[in-house]
């Protein structure tokens, strides 16, 4: 991904200019970075060094607000059994994504059935429609079946999420499988099954890691479905934050303490998957 | 480095060639799709058509055993004749168009930045992403606390020395204070966008254009510009869709307030459906505007069709 060769444009600039530009790209940068780094920053704060309005930038940093937030201390319900709620549903939803999408994605690019497109459409449509439209007769559908703050209610709806997109994704790295070599292990006798198993998976493995990281990266982050529909038993990870909403007393280190363990995941699943990011952001439109 | 959009798939010739396979008749073709199609179809339609069905009871939870009167149009009466509506519809416009336009701008900035030889160039890429991985919900807590708090905020104490050190942007600037924090959260997507656009784009071309004394604007503009054209009307459409039923960040930084300063539409289903229990009001509310999303969507469909149509993005 990262080209570093320097272009004919860069080698004419004389060195000022590109000083000056260089400096406004880490300048910038930093900026749309700083509020990422204040909150882990300030989550290695003691409260009386965070609860300031002279903000201290050189201060003894101590894990004793993270190990609080793990601990679950703080006056709050703990975070460890909201992030085992959130890791329960997100790594289940994702398993059930991938399940259905494998199939699905299949039957829209190797062989294809012959509405594909309609069928592609169907799946991206239910993107563009709010989520408004729906939660009303989710709350009272969940409420009918009693799964109500139920960590199973959440599984399903992020499948429903992220279906489509792991379905548009999967057809994109589909796609890319050379025809010829499907040709060949089914000249070899290979059914549909091994096929599948023993060529194709091996060669979109990247494509299906990628797309589990980005089903991941959304389900984590959900916030509208999981504050209408769980409230305890069920509830994720951003539940347990929004008890900061109403603060009692000083909190600001021990807030950004557990926003940043919050956020942790993700960042790194998002930083190690970023070569695959832009595609799974626009459903594999862009490689 | 593989950042061309994707091109016509060899699928459209496919079936022709390969309906002779053993096998492969139309309805096995099909099985592997029926579960996910099933699955959507449940999770997705269900409770659209409920919302419909719905939105023509008058149906309050807070009073279960009230009849429902069906069918009626009560709801719709009474929400052509409210404001608060029409302010939250007004509301998602500009909380929608204005951090999906300066997303782009700053988006495309930052990629042009960022496109050139740069030292730690894939360190700053990886710091970029960030406002768009973390999790809304945290972000919105940390701006709301720690950033732009009257008194504790740093945002406060950086502005100090030109004389603003004691601003209430939440309580004050609150449109501004969303707009802020939605632009902050979507200028990576768009820096991605841009990225991959500005990185298919040919460098032989580019050295022609500035062997021939073309200047660096010019280049932009007609070149650089028409090449990133197709990923910014991506970046537009995608960044929309999500924008317009922002959520997390209005709960948490503004509650759609003060007043009615920040409530959109999605804030303000929430209140009626929500805090008023009135499922039919904000069943009606929900069909006004997933059908005005189908009008828009229809029609920013049509514009940029060629970015999801699988063929066609070749020509551009």
């Amino acid at each position: 991904m990262s080209r570093q060769t320097r272009t004919l444009a860069d080698r004419q600039a004389k060195p000022v200019t590109r000083l000056v530009l260089g400096l406004a790209t880490w300048i910038v940068v930093l900026i749309f970075f700083f509020p990422v780094l204040w909150m882990a920053l300030t989550g290695l704060k003691t409260e009386p060094d965070a609860d300031t309005s002279t903000p201290h930038f050189i201060f003894k940093p101590t894990f004793a607000e993270y190990a609080s937030v793990w601990k679950g201390a703080g006056g709050l319900n703990s975070l460890p059994s909201y992030l085992e709620h959130s890791v329960v549903i997100t790594v289940l939803s994702t398993l059930v994504v991938l399940l259905l999408a494998l199939p699905a994605a299949y039957a829209l690019s190797i062989r294809p059935v012959t509405k594909w497109r309609d069928v592609l459409f169907f799946f991206i449509s239910t993107k563009m429609l709010p989520i408004v439209g729906a939660i009303i007769p989710l709350y009272v559908i969940a409420r009918d079946l009693h799964v109500l703050d139920h960590q199973r209610l959440l599984v399903v709806l992020y499948t429903g999420m992220n279906l489509p997109i792991a379905v548009w994704m999967l057809r994109s790295f589909l796609l890319e499988v050379p025809p010829a070599v499907i040709e060949a292990a089914r000249v070899d006798g290979a059914g549909v099954l091994r096929q599948m198993r023993s060529v194709i998976l091996p060669i979109i493995s990247p494509g299906v890691a990628a797309t589990a990281l980005i089903c991941f990266i959304f389900a984590w982050n959900e916030f509208f479905l999981a504050v209408n529909l769980t409230t305890v038993n069920g509830a994720t990870v951003p539940i347990y934050l929004v008890g900061f909403v109403q603060p009692e007393g000083p909190f600001l280190a021990h807030l950004s303490a557990a926003a940043t363990v919050a956020c942790l995941p993700v960042l790194l699943a998002g930083w190690a998957a970023q070569d695959k990011l832009v595609r799974g952001l626009s459903m594999g439109a862009v490689k | 480095m593989v950042n061309v959009i994707d091109s016509a798939p060899p699928v459209p010739k496919a079936p022709a060639k390969r309906a002779g396979q053993p096998g492969a008749g139309p309805w096995i073709r099909r099985v592997p799709l029926v579960p996910a199609l099933v699955f959507m179809f449940v999770v997705t339609q269900i409770p659209f058509v409920l919302t419909l069905w719905y939105s023509f009871q008058k149906y309050n939870l807070n009073f279960p055993t009230a009849p429902r009167d069906f069918p009626t149009f009560y709801n719709y009466r009474q929400i052509f004749g409210d404001h608060v509506f029409r302010i939250a519809a007004l509301n998602t416009v500009i909380l929608t168009a204005v951090p999906v336009i300066c997303a782009v701008v700053f988006g495309v900035g930052i990629a042009l930045l960022l496109n050139r030889y740069v030292f730690g160039r894939g360190f700053l890429r990886t710091l970029i992403i960030s406002p768009f991985l973390v999790m809304p919900t945290a972000a919105a807590l940390v701006w709301k606390f720690t950033i732009l708090d009257t008194t504790f905020g740093i945002l406060n104490f950086f502005l100090r020395p030109i004389g603003l050190g004691s601003e209430n942007w939440i309580g004050q600037h609150s449109q501004i204070t969303i707009i802020a924090f939605l632009t902050w959260m979507w200028t990576p997507f768009m820096v991605l966008l841009a990225l991959a656009g500005l990185q298919s784009q040919g460098e032989d071309l580019l050295e022609a254009a500035r062997v021939d004394g073309a200047g660096s604007w010019s280049i932009f503009r007609s070149l650089t510009l028409p090449q990133l054209r197709p990923y910014i009307e991506l970046g537009v459409l995608l960044g929309s869709i999500y924008i317009v039923q922002a959520f997390d960040g209005i709960y948490i930084i503004t509650a759609g307030g003060p007043s009615t300063d920040t409530t959109n539409l999605p804030y303000y289903i929430y209140e009626v459906a929500f805090q008023a229990y009135d499922i039919g009001r904000a069943s009606a509310m929900a069909v006004i505007v997933v059908i005005a999303t189908i009008l828009i969507a229809t029609g920013a469909l049509r514009a940029v069709s060629s970015l999801f149509s699988t063929e066609g993005m070749q020509g551009r």
